[in-house]
């Protein structure tokens, strides 16, 4: 196996998480991933060294984009019983923040779990991302204070009706 | 405590929890935040967040790679709907530009040929990308898909031979349209590709063939007898209209 392909290969359980916290769906998580892998595999002889790390996280990152603005049309549905009051610890926080990133705009939940999740560095987000470093630390702080604050109501919520 | 010369910042209070603070300042934040319970809170507070997180998904790591995801299953093409955010864009377009142009259109009536156009690209978009389900009745059934599409459709429904287009059928599903069932047929060629022929009752008779395209997408659309029809496929505009007018050549002869 060529040097590429095992760095492409070391990088599926990172990618593996990434995408699973950014589409929730498990299923569509992992199709993420292979579509991502065919396309680093194809453009193998166009990659001329770099950051495959990042690249691949660019490509992940691109094509859940596109396909959010695909599902755009369709009707949103809510679970209708994923709040269940007696869920505690690590389980239940699991469950509320991944509710909580589904609330997120697209642009900031990649920022949030690169940086916060995946470990990247701003430069490196603002290069999978296209835009800015300044860009990248406004989104980063909205993320953080939204998230926080869906959490923060959440747990209000739930000891009022307690 | 004594206050750092230069205020801290809210920038640099992420930068310090994401180490991405020069290592010189750290020392002033330290002091800034003993000083300042509430920014230490609200440090504290995306720490807490960053160990959600991983709490939540690390566990992914440690799963055992799906078997496709190996790299050496993975020299099949991509997955279609990698291009669904094109097909999106021609909704727009449709939805939007559009507008204009098919007015022009003598009879037709735009609410109604816009709202169906964009049915039949979101029926498109959904179907084209399944693997293993594309279609209720498949391809091999084509007289009982046929049949059952007419008694349900209330027009007669034909699955056209595209075969001198080099496209065999993969089946067909019934689908809701705008105002009534809608058939849905599916075509594949020899390299995966797939078109959709998507047909429903519209209340214009009969309109002239129509064209949109972005980037890979596009679609053409017409009515006949108050039966619209709309083929999609992604490809060149040639290829698009030479297998629209194939299936508006057949229809038109089956049903004559």
């Amino acid at each position: 196996m060529s040097p590429f392909r095992q760095s492409v290969e070391a990088m599926i359980p990172a990618l593996r998480r990434y995408a699973r916290a950014l589409a929730r769906d498990s299923d569509i998580a992992d199709d993420l991933v292979q579509d991502t892998l065919v396309r680093a595999l194809r453009s193998e002889k166009l990659f001329l060294g770099g950051d495959v790390r990042s690249w691949l996280y660019t490509i992940l990152t691109n094509l859940n984009k596109n396909r959010r603005r695909s599902l755009a049309r369709r009707p949103q549905f809510m679970p209708l019983l994923d709040n269940n009051p007696d869920a505690s610890g690590t389980e239940a926080e699991g469950r509320d923040i991944a509710r909580a990133l589904a609330t997120l705009v697209e642009e900031q939940r990649a920022v949030l779990l690169l940086v916060m999740l995946e470990g990247l560095s701003y430069r490196e987000v603002a290069d999978i991302q296209g835009v800015p470093i300044g860009t990248v630390m406004s989104r980063l702080a909205r993320a953080r204070a939204h998230v926080k604050a869906v959490l923060e109501g959440e747990r209000t919520a739930l000891r009022r009706v307690k | 405590m004594t206050d750092p010369k230069i205020p801290v910042t809210e920038d640099e209070l992420h930068a310090y929890v994401d180490n991405e603070l020069p290592a010189e300042r750290r020392g002033d934040v330290e002091a800034w935040l003993a000083a300042r319970p509430e920014d230490a809170a609200r440090v504290q507070s995306w720490r807490a967040m960053a160990e959600m997180l991983h709490a939540r998904y690390d566990s992914v790591l440690d799963e055992p790679v799906p078997k496709r995801l190996e790299l050496e299953q993975l020299s099949r093409p991509p997955r279609r709907w990698i291009y669904g955010a094109v097909a999106a864009a021609l909704v727009a377009f449709v939805a939007g530009g559009g507008a204009g142009w098919i007015a022009h259109g003598a009879a037709a009536t735009p609410s109604v040929f816009q709202s169906f156009t964009v049915e039949a690209l979101d029926a498109h978009r959904l179907y084209v990308v399944e693997v293993r389900h594309p279609v209720e009745v498949p391809g091999a059934e084509r007289a009982h898909l046929q049949q059952w599409l007419t008694r349900r459709c209330g027009w007669t429904v034909y699955a056209p031979e595209l075969d001198s287009a080099g496209l065999k059928l993969v089946g067909g599903r019934l689908l809701p349209g705008p105002a009534g069932p809608a058939s849905f047929l599916m075509y594949e060629g020899p390299s995966g590709e797939r078109f959709t022929v998507y047909s429903a009752k519209v209340t214009v008779e009969t309109t002239q063939m129509r064209y949109a395209a972005q980037g890979r997408d596009s679609a053409m659309f017409w009515a006949e007898k108050g039966v619209g029809f709309v083929v999609s496929g992604s490809g060149d505009r040639d290829r698009l209209t030479q297998i629209a007018k194939l299936v508006y050549d057949l229809s038109e002869k089956l049903g004559g």
